[in-house]
């Protein structure tokens, strides 16, 4: 089973590979250079190398966001906008944590960002239990409420002391993350990215409120017939699912920018749901998915500069991985899969694995 | 300024509109696209890209619908035929159209640094309708892609409720297994939904660069394509519905410039967050997805 995810992960990264050969090709660029570059830009030295460890924090905190509230059929595109708001709660509080010890202004940091995250989430969990709002559209919207802002706050109120420049007052010194091997940007920030992954996985799969969750990802109105508390579920899930990305936002005020700037995420929560799909919803999994797109967006930067392909290019290739691992979970290519030998276990249909209801 | 201020709501409410009425007609065969914004963004870079070198505005608008189609055409493909999930898939396009216009902008006019601007679609007159005091010049002042676009209100809506064939598209939209079983063909009624869809999306970014900005910047389309989604919640499935919500949303646009013009110190972010909180407190006011197609979101695999 696990090896058939991971040849099947494979083989939707391999047919990606193929199309943007095809793209790149048309844009007239060359498809080799530009997959040497963007190896040698993830993984061609030491420096790159723990790079792309720190590119892929943020990946495994939002991704996990989308593997929570996914399983359980709410369907939250906005782990970006939580991010973002979780960053901007860490950037608040953090010039003011002066007199603390470095632990307790970490974990402080880390509250913060997870309260901001619940707060924006679990409003639109709110009003999907309660006001029957449809939580697709409600998380976009909230996107871009957060990012406007964040905006604000560092035009108006958090503006830094000179009033120059759109950022923030730098956090306290005693709120900067533990760094492994300096100069290297590779911090504490993973260690807990993955404990949190293990977290979730536990509380996925072997808690009852996983099972109900994943019970109401199938079938909601069944759950409802079954008992189990959609309405308080969904508050719940959505808050948790927005606290794990604005940890990640927390994450990367602390151990990376030490303030805020006008755009705090590139676009983190919608790259999370290719991670998350390409992890088909598993939390641990989720912790390889986002090395993997942690080391294109690295990558990226190096091609863009030794191959004059714009960096925009890594959004693409996330678009074709979900949309052919959606491709390859409907039962036509899923038994065109077997015959191939692909697996001997009928490959689970699409509604199996990510909720349709 | 009050006519300036109607005028430039009932521009803003343009675009969403079009987009509006496009989603309108795939929701009520069943389907949900979030895969709208991207096709109103391919629709608005190709339509600028067409319309700068051919030096065509026509041109420019066919490439703006084509690219719409052509998003849509993949949507179809995943979400029709293959069954996949509508939302994932839909958000799939969104990023893929932030790419590939990200990745054409630099090919084309990134290295140049020339000024990429074409000429507006200019503004028709509408003889003496246009002399009305305030009333004329807010609304028989625009140019012909607003007056399409309103004309298609009342067609989408016989279109929809008044014909054999309105009544087939949402037949597979409320009870796709009885739809089918009458020997309608939900495919292809979903298909021809998506792809009408697609030129009318393509059709409002076609408007951002050519008829309202005049340039392309990247993510133009910066969330009315979800606005237009939200839209049709609004206003009830209802064509006239859609107008009235679009125009709601045209106006919270324009009224970041009408108050910037008269200079208060209230921050501009609030104005540009703006459109976005009233979908949300709109949505939660009115609640409820209750009038929404029955099979809506939901994939149909033939057994």
């Amino acid at each position: 089973m696990i090896l058939s995810s991971l040849a099947r992960a494979v083989a939707a990264i391999l047919l990606a590979g193929v199309i943007l050969a095809g793209v790149l090709l048309a844009l007239g660029a060359s498809p080799a250079g530009v997959f040497m570059a963007l190896a040698q830009g993830a993984f061609g030295n030491w420096y790159a190398l723990t790079d792309t460890v720190v590119r892929s924090t943020p990946l495994i905190f939002t991704g996990l966001a989308i593997s929570i509230s996914f399983s359980g059929a709410l369907w939250n595109i906005g782990a970006d906008g939580q991010l973002v708001v979780g960053a901007l709660a860490a950037g608040a509080i953090g010039p003011q944590l002066e007199a603390c010890p470095k632990p307790l202004a970490i974990a402080i940091i880390l509250i913060a960002g997870a309260l901001g995250g619940a707060a924006w989430g679990g409003t639109c969990g709110w009003l999907r239990a309660h006001r029957d709002t449809n939580e697709v559209i409600s998380t976009i919207m909230m996107n871009f409420v957060a990012a406007q802002l964040l905006s604000w706050s560092v035009h108006g109120p958090l503006i830094e002391a000179s009033r120059a420049y759109p950022s923030s007052t730098p956090i306290a010194e005693s709120a900067h993350m533990y760094v492994f091997f300096p100069p290297s940007r590779v911090n504490l920030g993973i260690v807990i990215a993955i404990v949190l992954a293990i977290a979730c996985w536990l509380l996925l799969f072997k808690t009852d409120v996983g099972f109900q969750l994943r019970a109401m990802g199938r079938n909601r109105r069944a759950a409802t017939f079954f008992g189990i508390p959609i309405a308080r579920l969904t508050v719940t899930i959505l808050a948790l699912s927005g606290a794990l990305a604005g940890i990640g936002g927390a994450v990367q005020v602390s151990a990376i920018t030490h303030r805020l700037y006008e755009k705090m995420s590139p676009g983190w929560g919608f790259e999370a749901i290719a991670v998350a799909l390409i992890a088909r919803l598993n939390p641990l999994g989720i912790v390889a998915s986002a090395l993997l797109f942690g080391a294109l967006d690295n990558g990226s930067q190096a091609m863009q500069r030794a191959q004059g392909v714009s960096a925009e290019l890594v959004q693409v290739i996330q678009a074709l991985v979900i949309m052919i691992l959606l491709a390859f979970d409907t039962p036509a290519v899923a038994q065109l899969w077997s015959a191939l030998g692909g697996s001997k276990v009928a490959a689970p249909s699409a509604i199996s694995e990510i909720p349709n209801a | 300024m009050l006519e300036a201020f109607l005028s430039s709501s009932i521009g803003m409410a343009t675009p969403i509109l079009l987009a509006a009425l496009g989603e309108l007609l795939v929701e009520e065969s069943g389907i949900i696209n979030i895969g709208i914004e991207g096709a109103m963004l391919c629709g608005a870079f190709f339509a600028l890209t067409v319309a700068y070198f051919s030096g065509s505005t026509i041109l420019g608008l066919g490439a703006g619908m084509a690219a719409g189609l052509a998003i849509n055409t993949i949507l179809a493909v995943l979400v029709i035929n293959l069954a996949v999930n509508q939302v994932v898939a839909g958000t799939a396009l969104d990023i893929f159209a932030l790419g590939v216009t990200g990745v054409f902008y630099r090919k084309f006019f990134g290295i140049t640094g020339k000024a990429f601007i074409v000429k507006l679609i200019p503004r028709l007159r509408l003889g003496r309708l246009t002399d009305i005091p305030i009333l004329g010049g807010a609304l028989f002042h625009h140019n012909m892609l607003v007056y399409l676009a309103f004309a298609f209100v009342p067609i989408t809506g016989y279109l929809l409720w008044r014909t054999r064939y309105g009544l087939s598209l949402r037949a597979a939209g409320e009870r796709p297994e009885a739809a089918d079983s009458l020997g309608l063909d939900v495919y292809r009624l979903r298909w021809q939904a998506l792809l009408v869809a697609g030129l009318l999306t393509g059709l409002g970014g076609a408007y951002l660069t050519l008829a309202y900005a005049g340039t392309f910047v990247e993510n133009i389309s910066a969330g009315r394509g979800y606005v237009a989604l939200a839209v049709v919640i609004l206003g009830r499935w209802k064509p006239w519905g859609l107008a009235a919500a679009s125009i709601l949303f045209g106006a919270a646009m324009a009224l970041q410039f009408g108050l910037q013009a008269l200079g208060t110190t209230i921050p501009y972010q609030i104005f540009l967050a703006l459109p976005y909180a009233l979908t949300l407190a709109v949505l939660a006011a009115v609640g409820g997805q209750a009038a929404s197609p029955s099979a809506l979101g939901e994939p149909y695999r033939r057994l």
